[in-house]
């Protein structure tokens, strides 16, 4: 006897899917003839509506142009606007020259060079918290932070210079993803886990060296000047330097930007990924690739900046939501203005600089407590 | 679109879990995959997503090999319905459904207002569209097992492979999700499905596929195949299989566990839990009608 028979497949709908095997699903006939009821006129699968991430837009404009106002020599905003477009224009020469040195030579690249590094560390810190599944993960995960201050200690060790320090630094930076990185092929396991914990491995021995050479550096002269570069700063910013990270950080924003979609895939885990038909390997190293140059870049003229791209993504989620295709561009600007402010704090909250690296550790720790405590459940 | 192993032996390391595993599965079918636990069923559906390579044998869509496909080709054709979990981060129910268009985006392009149209269209395909603004992390079990269906559907493939979809839900969700299942193979997809009930074979697919430390035990028609002797053998245990009608005149076969002296299974028994609904037990071929 046959208890249990499937009706007969309806036929229509089969004969005509079964011919042309990856063609089409028919379309599935609604039980509810509510079709309309889903099209609320919501923008493609978007939370955050345009109105919010407009807003956030103005969040940078708003810091930049602050920014030249706040100081030792303020700037007003008419003042700025004047002499930024007598660039462009013939316009008579009406303010004093210290005004021009102010606004371009010494305001204008540490401006820039604040927002480049803010955005960086959070677009990377974004990206990573969904790569490694974990919203706790920061842009140093994988080392690119120790082996940076480990380039920048052997630079200053060898007293090479500032370009030395930058180039140095970049590259040790570099160098310990790829050895976090090609470490991680050699062991057979969860490929997420033995990159993070390749990573912390990495990042040890790279904090190690550090340590070493701190330890053997000329205690009056090397050793402040390492501790002070590990503390992270901008104050030594030209627009040199500024030239030098501009291009790594577009470098790693455009892909990253771009494949923002499948950054939320990627956070449903290595199979579940692939599954859904994305080739996970490959993602995976453009990911690092992009996170870590922009990480390496910007840890090269900033020196060690932490906490940024922890809490940054963190609050951007709680603007946005987790979906990337926002919460990528909220993390840009929210972090280019973020690191800007905390910087014009860092210049000219005391007579003396304050290491940018501390503050943000200072502003960034309460911070995140903060949002722990108040935003909602799996949010953070 | 037809499934087709062929001698498939898989497995991690130098072990194989799974061995000449063959077996067909047709549009409109829905096959119920059954073992005991570590019999292979996760592993072969691993081998068959792509997941991991064939040690020997083949996977055949339609008879084209799928040993040299990327991610992206498989997943047009094959769904894959995990057990409901926790993603790191609450995505809202239609971005996970939205997520089932990657294999149909360019590699740069985020899902357009045909995929959300063809999301939403899944979501209502379950009825469960209502649920479409709602975080994914705070909905129960059930719904989120829907919207995992959902999100597979987003995919359009032609075959649907779902692991164990009713592991972690109550006994009406259940039935809820199966009852989908069922849908989706008559409006012509092909379904492989792992479960650790035999009711489930019995209730919802055509075909059971009884696993064996990796080896088929039983192919065929879940009566013909799904018996007390080989469950038996399978799980160890001694249960009886018991013939219902059901009102509508359909018959329907139901496992029980033989528990201590038999009493679960005596007529009386029976007819004490079945009152509610009048159904024609039978049991070791001796039918009896309980009104």
């Amino acid at each position: 006897m046959a208890p249990l028979r499937l009706p007969a497949a309806n036929s229509s709908t089969t004969a005509g899917t079964a011919a042309s095997p990856r063609s089409r699903l028919p379309r599935l006939q609604p039980e509810v003839g509510e079709a309309a009821a889903g099209r609320q006129g919501r923008e493609a699968g978007s939370r955050a509506g345009w109105r919010t991430m407009l807003l956030l837009g103005t969040l940078p404009v708003l810091a930049f142009i602050l920014s030249f106002a706040w100081g030792r020599y303020p700037v007003s905003p008419g003042e700025l606007l004047t002499v930024l477009a007598a660039k462009l224009l013939p316009l008579p020469h009406t303010w004093p020259a210290t005004l021009e040195t102010v606004v371009f030579q010494v305001r204008l690249p540490r401006i820039i060079a604040a927002m480049l590094v803010g955005a960086s560390l959070s677009t990377a810190g974004a990206a990573y918290q969904g790569m490694f599944k974990n919203p706790l993960v920061s842009p140093d995960i994988l080392g690119a932070s120790a082996g940076a201050g480990f380039g920048a200690a052997v630079a200053i060790y060898f007293s090479l210079g500032i370009v030395g320090i930058q180039v140095s630094s970049f590259l040790f930076g570099l160098l310990a993803v790829l050895l976090a990185c090609s470490l991680s092929t050699r062991i057979r396991h969860d490929p997420v886990l033995v990159l993070v914990l390749a990573g912390i491995l990495i990042g040890t021995l790279f904090t190690s060296g550090t340590s070493l050479i701190k330890y053997l550096a000329d205690p009056y002269e090397k050793l402040p000047a390492i501790t002070f570069w590990l503390m992270g700063s901008l104050a030594a910013i030209s627009s040199k330097d500024v030239l030098g990270v501009v291009v790594p950080v577009v470098a790693g924003l455009i892909p990253l930007h771009l494949l923002r979609w499948r950054l939320n895939v990627l956070s449903l885990g290595e199979e579940e990924a692939r599954a859904l038909g994305l080739d996970t390997g490959r993602l995976r190293i453009v990911v690092i690739l992009c996170a870590t140059l922009m990480t390496a870049a910007s840890v090269s003229v900033s020196g060690m900046i932490g906490w940024v791209g922890l809490i940054v993504p963190h609050l951007a989620r709680v603007v946005v939501g987790p979906n990337y295709r926002e919460l990528l561009p909220a993390s840009i600007l929210i972090g280019s203005a973020y690191l800007l402010l905390v910087d014009d704090l860092a210049r000219g909250l005391a007579s003396a600089e304050i290491p940018l690296g501390i503050l943000t550790s200072i502003i960034g720790a309460p911070f995140f407590l903060y949002l722990l405590l108040h935003a909602r459940r799996g949010w953070v | 679109m037809s499934l087709q192993l062929q001698d498939l032996t898989c497995g991690y390391g130098s072990r194989p879990v799974i061995s000449h595993v063959s077996l067909e599965v047709h549009p409109g079918e829905v096959l119920c995959l059954l073992g005991p636990n570590g019999s292979g069923k996760t592993t072969l559906f691993k081998t068959i997503l792509g997941l991991l390579k064939p040690r020997h044998g083949r996977v055949l869509l339609d008879g084209a090999d799928t040993g040299s496909w990327s991610p992206r080709e498989l997943a047009r054709v094959l769904g894959y319905i995990p057990q409901a979990h926790t993603p790191p981060f609450p995505f809202r129910v239609l971005d996970v459904v939205l997520m089932g268009r990657t294999a149909h985006l360019a590699a740069f392009a985020s899902p357009s207002e045909e995929d959300l149209a063809i999301a939403r269209q899944t979501l209502e395909t379950l009825n469960i569209a209502h649920l479409q603004d709602r975080v994914y992390t705070e909905i129960s079990g059930g719904e989120r097992q829907l919207v995992l269906i959902a999100r597979a559907l987003a995919q359009q493939p032609r075959i649907l492979i779902m692991d164990e979809p009713t592991s972690n839900l109550d006994f009406g969700n259940q039935l809820l999700v199966l009852s989908q299942v069922r849908r989706l193979a008559q409006m012509g997809l092909a379904v492989v499905m792992a479960s650790h009930f035999p009711d489930h074979a019995f209730l919802y697919s055509s075909r059971a596929l009884l696993l064996k430390k990796g080896m088929v035990f039983a192919l065929g028609r879940p009566e013909n195949t799904v018996t007390e002797e080989s469950l038996q053998r399978l799980y160890g245990v001694e249960v009886k299989i018991i013939r219902a009608r059901l009102p509508n005149g359909e018959e329907t076969r139901v496992c029980v566990p033989v528990t201590g002296a038999g009493g679960a299974t005596r007529p009386e028994a029976a007819g004490e839990v079945g009152e509610a609904v009048p159904a024609t037990v039978e049991t070791a071929g001796a039918p009896c009608v309980i009104a």
